[in-house]
């Protein structure tokens, strides 16, 4: 007999959402504590950002959330190939938000604008420590958008081969668990990045 | 072990859900172009616990799950806040 | 590592039952018994060269000035010793080894809730620490900043600090994935009747442990990806010639790692809660002020962090704050010393060499402990921060606390781990080998700190050298300690053992031993009216 517990993976993989809440709760507390040493700093910097972008990415997230929440709804019901189409939809959402990353990154980096740049190291401390953090948090939230892409990917296509079903959709819930994180995570770093101008 | 009732969420409910989370996006951004100085980080901070606070419940379910997941997350957010409190106290008091 | 047949129809864990036969069997086993094990003679190997590194530190301390090597090296010498027992052998210690084989047992349960996830956590072991090690060959040689790693040293030196960095990130990774798996056994597999008030206090210790390695270790993984973006990117969030803070440095490694030293030492709490009832024969006083003092300690422990830093320049609000936490958490310490205390009071105590080491952990970390809140204090602190001082309280906690808790661990369950008895008389010599040779090397050192010798100093005034060859002497005697132990335990097959040994009431004593593959035949059950230590 094959042992199985749903409600002790769910607990597993909140357990393991608490990690990397923590993981980036280190660099949130690294952006206060330099927030409080460097306030105008921060705000001066903010302005090198593209808020425009950062909106669609935060709608794109949104919407890619909802779309994995719908999935399970759908799995639920035992309309897979619904399921299958919405984390497709969230996995373009997430194609969307890399590109619109890619652009961002790519816009600073022809400027000059990383860190350990020439550029960089002539700027103020405080905007240093900005855009540090800036390519720190949103580098490593990137990660883990790739991450859960991966994870996705792979649920959505043991949707397609049925292996998750209506009887069977714990993993699903976990990777849509996962998912969300990431965009719990883009939901703090929006505001304070991209709108303290 | 596996008799709890399942909660199948209606698809209506996650639209109303995004909803209301873009809606929060649209106020967060419209907040910043008022000026109100220090108040400006507390208000973008209220707004977006508000929208983890939707995500947590709705589309990470935990509405539906059993009170020892709610406890944990509050728990763990607790012990967050705990930890940045207690690092402030060293900064705010040089 | 055969065993013959037994008289149960199950055959023991020990026998290759799978698709591989001898070490691949292993290798790949997925069995918690099994993975305790691997980690235990992993954990073998790295003590052993930890001791070795500083039986080497020793020899150079000998006398004052440069006898062998210099100062560069010893600068190498003491962060590689540090990473090694605290990353490799320490931190996972007695959750990973005796979490891992007793835990389930002791549960009712067949396994962790996640089997493959712990193998995969022995393999990220693995790979941390060979990382680790491997720091010290590649590069421009061995990391000399200490197991610390403080910045901004940390991210100014030539040495190999990232390969170090990067396997201490690895090595915690596999820690979270360890707490994270107990957490959820203990949640979900505990026996039917088995409520968490009857939970046995091991297990309640390592739940407490589970919670720390998943909320802590994080922050010092994020701290240490930090330390390799500034060597690489300089992003400069502690270098202040960028602008960043280095005592933000310390504030995110200290809230680790303060908590790590729970980690370590909360299952070593949890295996003298088990052994002193067993041979007391008597039921344990204070079973709920036990397992909450568990929780007390993971909780307040989590806030002490900042007392590493009180002359690191921070507030004086925080350092009173945390001075006041620090005492705060000796409180819970000392309600599981009490409790122990009182549980052999009238039990009938049978002096067996679980015990004997049981007992050593309570002297010795009563010492520790209370040399602990003279650290805590702030007045004293200034004087003995950075002193040999603080070096000889760090070993009577990690050393004379995890350590003895572990010797103990290893003889307490060592009849079920392999089914085979030891020699009693032996391991008493071993003990008091282990016992005087410990106290006589860490003692002197809690002088001459007094005295002014300050850590991790190469050299010292001629006045220290009587206290640095006492602690040599005392090396000596631990070494010899630990070879006696090795004898006792492996050199050769003892006397077949019992089910139940020392008459022990938990699970793990009424399986057979070796247990069976799926430890029970029939799944136990906990009555309405029993408890875990129902002792006459």
């Amino acid at each position: 007999m094959e042992h199985r517990d749903d409600i002790g993976a769910k607990l597993g993989m909140w357990v393991f959402i608490f990690t990397e809440i923590l993981l980036f709760g280190g660099l949130f507390l690294v952006y206060a504590i330099m927030r409080l040493s460097y306030s105008n700093e921060f705000h001066q910097a903010a302005h090198h950002l593209n808020a425009f972008i950062g909106t669609i990415n935060t709608i794109v997230l949104l919407v890619s959330s909802a779309t994995v929440a719908m999935s399970i709804t759908a799995v639920q019901k035992g309309n897979n190939k619904l399921a299958v189409l919405l984390l497709f939809i969230t996995l373009i959402c997430a194609a969307v938000f890399m590109v619109n990353k890619y652009f961002e990154w790519g816009h600073k980096i022809h400027i000059g604008l990383y860190p350990g740049s020439d550029l960089m190291v002539s700027l103020s401390h405080g905007q240093v420590m900005f855009f540090s953090l800036y390519y720190f948090m949103t580098g490593l939230h990137m990660f883990h958008l790739v991450v859960g892409g991966i994870i996705l990917t792979i649920v959505m296509i043991k949707v397609q081969t049925g292996t998750i079903n209506a009887s069977r959709y714990v993993l699903l819930e976990n990777g849509g668990l996962y998912w969300h994180l990431v965009d719990l995570i883009w939901i703090f770093l929006f505001p304070l990045l991209y709108l303290i101008t | 072990m596996h008799t709890e009732t399942v909660h199948i969420t209606p698809y209506r409910a996650h639209a109303w859900v995004l909803i209301a989370l873009l809606a929060l996006t649209f106020v967060t951004i419209t907040v910043t172009w008022i000026d109100l100085s220090a108040l400006t980080v507390a208000i973008a901070l209220l707004i977006a616990s508000v929208k983890a606070y939707i995500v947590l419940t709705n589309f990470m379910h935990l509405k539906f799950e059993s009170s020892l997941f709610r406890v944990f997350v509050g728990m763990v957010l607790a012990i967050y806040v705990l930890v940045i409190l207690f690092t402030l106290s060293d900064y705010l008091f040089r | 590592m055969t065993e013959e047949k037994t008289h149960h129809p199950e055959p023991s864990y020990l026998v290759d039952t799978g698709k591989y036969k001898g070490l691949m069997a292993w290798l790949t086993s997925t069995d918690h018994k099994r993975i305790g094990l691997m980690y235990m003679y992993a954990m073998m190997v790295f003590f052993a060269v930890g001791v070795l590194l500083g039986m080497i530190m020793r020899i150079e301390l000998f006398f004052p000035g440069q006898q062998f090597y210099g100062p560069q090296m010893y600068n190498g010498i003491f962060t590689i010793h540090g990473i090694i027992m605290i990353f490799t052998v320490v931190i996972p210690g007695l959750a990973a080894v005796f979490g891992n084989f007793s835990m389930p047992i002791m549960i009712g349960a067949k396994d962790v809730a996640f089997p493959r996830l712990n193998l995969f956590s022995f393999y990220l072991y693995v790979l941390g620490a060979a990382i680790a090690l491997a720091s010290q060959f590649m590069g421009n040689g061995p990391p000399d900043t200490g197991w610390t790693f403080y910045a901004p040293y940390s991210i100014q030196t030539h040495t190999n600090v990232v390969a170090a960095v990067f396997g201490a990130f690895v090595l915690g990774f596999s820690s979270i994935l360890t707490g994270l798996n107990f957490i959820v056994t203990m949640h979900r597999m505990r026996a039917p009747g088995m409520t968490f008030f009857k939970m046995p206090l091991f297990p309640w210790s390592l739940y407490a442990t589970a919670w720390i390695q998943v909320l802590a270790t994080p922050i010092v993984g994020i701290t240490l990806l930090m330390i390799i973006a500034e060597r690489w990117l300089r992003i400069g969030f502690f270098d202040p010639s960028l602008g960043g803070d280095p005592v933000l440095y310390q504030h995110l490694f200290w809230i680790y790692s303060h908590p790590a030293v729970y980690i370590m030492i909360l299952p070593a709490m949890g295996v003298i809660t088990e052994i002193i009832p067993t041979f007391s024969q008597k039921k344990v006083f204070g079973y709920r002020a036990i397992a909450i003092s568990s929780l007390a300690i993971a909780l307040v422990g989590y806030f002490v962090w900042a007392h590493h830093m009180y002359t690191s320049g921070m507030s004086a609000t925080a350092r009173w704050i945390f001075s006041l936490l620090t005492f705060l958490v000796a409180v819970p310490s000392a309600i599981k010393v009490f409790n122990w205390v009182a549980t052999m009071y009238k039990g009938s105590i049978s002096v067996k060499p679980p015990f004997l080491f049981a007992l050593g952990f309570i002297f010795l970390f009563m010492i520790g402990g209370m040399t602990g809140l003279s650290l805590g204090a702030l007045a004293t602190n200034i004087h003995v921060h950075d002193t040999a001082y603080v070096v000889a309280h760090f070993h009577y906690i990690v050393f004379g606390g995890v350590g003895f808790a572990f010797f103990a661990a290893i003889y307490y369950w060592y009849p079920k781990m392999y089914g085979r008895m030891y020699n009693f008389k032996m391991a008493n010599w071993s003990f008091v080998f282990l016992f005087s040779g410990f106290n006589l090397l860490y003692f002197p050192q809690f002088i001459i700190g007094i005295m002014g010798m300050p850590r991790r100093y190469f050299d010292y005034l001629p006045q220290f050298t009587f206290g640095h060859q006492l602690s040599f002497f005392g090396g000596v005697l631990l070494v010899i300690g630990f070879v006696i132990m090795l004898i006792t335990l492996f050199s050769k097959k003892g006397a077949k053992a019992p089910d139940n040994p020392w008459g022990g009431r938990t699970f793990e004593w009424r399986i057979p031993s070796p247990p069976p593959l799926e430890n029970f035949d029939i799944m136990p059950e906990m009555g309405e009216n029993e408890q875990p230590y129902d002792y006459k």
